[in-house]
């Protein structure tokens, strides 16, 4: 699957930057191009935060309107992909505030739990686990385990782990410091993996000879 | 080194950012703690897998709209 590219290199330019400018001259097409390089991404973002599939196709749409209307805003300094989360993600949480009927929500909140800080689950995996579910049970697993985790969890694990941006990255897309990242990143890992060990942690009677050698030497 | 310490640094055990000897400290402790080898496995396999399984599938036509919306905006004025 696609994942965010780091910039190649310091003197480099980023591609993303010669199709900003691109559209700052009038070149319409440039943004069609960024549009089809991150509505997935940005769609899933907010599909995060809201819950909602109508609120998400609506904050989708919103963010890259309002990107392409405060292009002129965008400072070089920072990735177009980081800024247009940002856009995103304030978008999601106002739409959220909306359906809540003005109560406060933001990137912050719920971090108070202590939920997956110390694994309880300690039975290990079945081989390939997913591999016992079809793909529409696997997507229903996954989507439902994600869901109850609080939305800075789900975002900064959508960020890192899934979409691959770096720890500065997703701190400066979220307006998080790095430590609030690494603390959100460790316990959202360590919560989904709690709550996917019920459904792939190994059968009673299930046979793994031999597994745990070849495991074990793989690990580090 | 405990449980404990172990798991403060699962993260960037699993980022491949510890040093050798760091390393070297993680795989002894290993080596006797099947509790925190199962915790280390099952949690890079969570990440792989909703990795490597999109979720959320964009809902078709939502690009198509998203381009007619720019595209009104832009006529109004760009």
């Amino acid at each position: 699957m696609a994942t965010i590219q780091p910039i190649a290199g310091e003197n480099e330019q980023h591609p993303d930057v010669a199709l900003v400018e691109r559209v700052r001259a009038g070149d319409v097409s440039a943004y069609d191009t960024l549009v089809r390089k991150y509505d997935r991404q940005i769609f899933r973002i907010a599909q995060h935060i809201t819950q909602n599939r109508e609120d998400a196709e609506d904050v989708m749409q919103d963010a890259f309107l309002k990107a392409y209307e405060k292009l002129d805003q965008f400072q070089g300094n920072s990735k177009f992909y980081t800024w247009l989360v940002r856009i995103a993600v304030n978008e999601s949480l106002m739409r959220l505030r909306k359906r809540r009927t003005g109560k406060m929500v933001s990137i912050d909140e719920d971090i108070e739990t202590d939920e997956g800080s110390v694994p309880r689950d300690l039975a290990d995996w079945a081989p390939d686990p997913e591999q016992n579910y079809t793909q529409s049970e696997l997507a229903s697993i996954l989507e439902k385990t994600i869901k109850g985790l609080p939305p800075g969890f789900k975002v900064v694990f959508e960020l890192r782990d899934v979409q691959g941006l770096s720890t500065e990255d997703t701190a400066e897309a979220l307006g998080l410091s790095v430590p609030a990242v690494k603390s959100r990143l460790l316990r959202a890992r360590l919560q989904l993996r709690e709550r996917l060990s019920r459904y792939f942690r190994k059968k009673k009677g299930s046979k793994q000879v031999g597994l745990k050698e070849v495991r074990k030497s793989d690990l580090l | 080194m405990t449980c404990s310490e172990f798991l403060a640094l699962l993260d960037d055990l699993i980022d491949d950012s510890v040093t050798s000897e760091m390393r070297a400290d993680l795989q002894e402790h290993l080596r006797g703690c099947e509790h925190c080898e199962v915790t280390l496995s099952t949690t890079r396999k969570t990440i792989e897998i909703y990795r490597s399984h999109e979720i959320y599938d964009m809902p078709a036509g939502l690009r198509e709209r998203l381009h007619a919306a720019i595209m009104a905006r832009c006529k109004k004025g760009c």
